[in-house]
């Protein structure tokens, strides 16, 4: 008990949650996305994969309320860090230089909160299916919830396509900041290794951006349909 | 050459301040900026007019005395320079320079450029030191020490707790200097006693002085004057972590 209190009371306890939290919110994004992208694959694989996630209810609720602990932690942490942050400097400069800030580190915040409110809007659409009923109509030959059909039908709206991409712009300048700097907060970079570090975090960022957008786009595109 | 200098003038923490601007002439452009201050501050004080108060004291760049941030940045221009090693050549003539006080509500105004960096000493009587007892100097290299971790400490210990990192940080942490001042005598074995204690004390006590938290932004690293690698916040992050959960 002593320890949480600690870890939220010091400003470097809030920056380990935060880095712990967002490592794991990092490794589900490479999960997801390697199961998303069997939509390459037609139906029958995508289908397969979404019932063995959801055969066994008690591991896939395990596993979201740890991902939503993850969030919970990672909103906690970040709202307290960014009131004692503003409080820090009360008084703005006039003229004030970036000097070496990138525009990613500046703007974690930001990018930080429209990439929740999209993760809200996509659990409604495709976990909830609350934005679009007929989703939870879709079923294969099988019996099995046609999550094929559900995703190019969703994409095929400009608009979802178009929140989805500019989400996981995002995503990309969220991470390829927030992947790096997790290492710093704790305690793993070095002069040695902070320049593979950075790049490799860019490099996910892109990667993740690639990966997640080629799936509307090739909706859009029909090249999945 | 000729310049105009925009400067913040405040009489006190508890009055608003505001620019006022002042035209230079004549400069000579191998003067320090804080010698051009001193020429403005004579025409000022000829003229009748309260001169613009600064911090100075060893200007070679050694001491930490010197502050400002000059058209947006701590230290001015050059790199691993602080002001009083920063020259009027690295300006052109007739350019208009903004100053301004360090800014961070660890750093109280005193007056117009001057702020009061006492919460720096605060810290490092919080755990900036090794508890020893008094006696005759120790023999020479009794305690080995690698040349690697030697030249770490040296690097941390460069220091001059200026406060330009806090200065530059869009969150003003003090990260930069507590992270080199933990590292400069954490590194070295005459700092492990005291390790876990000095790393918990120093940081609780940059925290109770309001200062903000480090977001790797890295620009604390680039205006430093002694160049402080952002690898000792990382190594800071690691010794505190350590002293939360084993100590």
């Amino acid at each position: 008990m002593n320890l949480l209190v600690a870890l939220f009371k010091s400003s470097l306890g809030k920056k380990y949650v935060m880095a712990l939290s967002g490592a794991v919110l990092v490794l589900f994004v490479i999960a997801h996305l390697l199961g998303n992208l069997q939509m390459f694959l037609g139906p029958e694989a995508i289908n397969k994969y979404a019932a063995f996630l959801k055969a066994s209810p008690e591991v896939l609720w395990g596993a979201r309320s740890g991902l939503l602990l993850m969030v919970g932690l990672h909103l906690f942490s970040a709202a307290l860090l960014l009131r004692e942050n503003s409080d820090a400097r009360q008084a703005e400069y006039e003229k004030k230089d970036l000097v070496a800030a990138s525009f990613a580190s500046r703007t974690m915040i930001a990018s930080g909160i429209i990439l929740f409110s999209f993760v809200v809007f996509h659990l409604l659409h495709y976990t909830a299916l609350q934005i679009d009923p007929s989703f939870a109509e879709m079923h294969d030959a099988q019996g099995r919830h046609d999550v094929y059909r559900m995703v190019v039908s969703g994409f095929s709206h400009w608009w979802v396509s178009g929140f989805y991409i500019l989400s996981m712009g995002l995503l990309c300048l969220h991470l390829s900041h927030g992947a790096s700097a997790m290492f710093q907060s704790l305690g793993l970079k070095n002069e040695r290794n902070r320049c593979f570090i950075d790049g490799a975090a860019k490099t996910l960022g892109l990667v993740l951006f690639i990966g997640y957008s080629s799936i509307p786009l090739a909706v859009l595109l029909k090249v999945v349909k | 050459m000729n310049i105009t200098l925009r400067v913040w003038r405040q009489k006190s923490r508890h009055e608003t301040g505001h620019f006022e601007e002042y035209e230079a002439h004549d400069l000579n452009p191998n003067m320090s900026f804080l010698e051009m201050l001193d020429v403005v501050n004579e025409q000022l004080t000829k003229a009748g007019k309260q001169p613009i108060a600064f911090d100075h004291d060893c200007r070679e760049g050694i001491c930490g005395m010197c502050s400002c941030v000059i058209n947006g940045e701590p230290h001015g221009p050059e790199n691993k320079v602080a002001t009083c090693q920063t020259y009027l050549r690295s300006f052109k003539d007739g350019d208009t320079i903004t100053v301004e006080p360090f800014r961070a509500a660890g750093f109280p105004l005193v007056k117009d450029l001057v702020v009061d960096r006492s919460a720096f000493d605060r810290i490092m009587q919080a755990g900036g030191f090794i508890s020893v007892n008094t006696g005759n100097a120790p023999d020479a290299n009794a305690i080995p020490v690698g040349k690697e971790i030697a030249d770490q400490a040296m690097d941390a210990a460069q220091c001059i707790g200026c406060g330009a990192c806090v200065a530059a940080c869009k969150n003003a942490s003090a990260m930069l200097f507590v992270a080199a001042k933990v590292s400069h005598l954490n590194l070295l074995p005459q700092g492990q006693p005291e390790k876990s204690k000095r790393a918990l004390a120093m940081v609780n006590q940059m925290d109770e002085e309001g200062f903000g938290a480090c977001t790797v932004t890295g620009s604390c690293e680039a205006v430093c004057p002694k160049g402080i690698s952002l690898s000792f916040i990382s190594k800071l992050n690691r010794d505190y972590l350590g002293a939360m959960l084993f100590r």
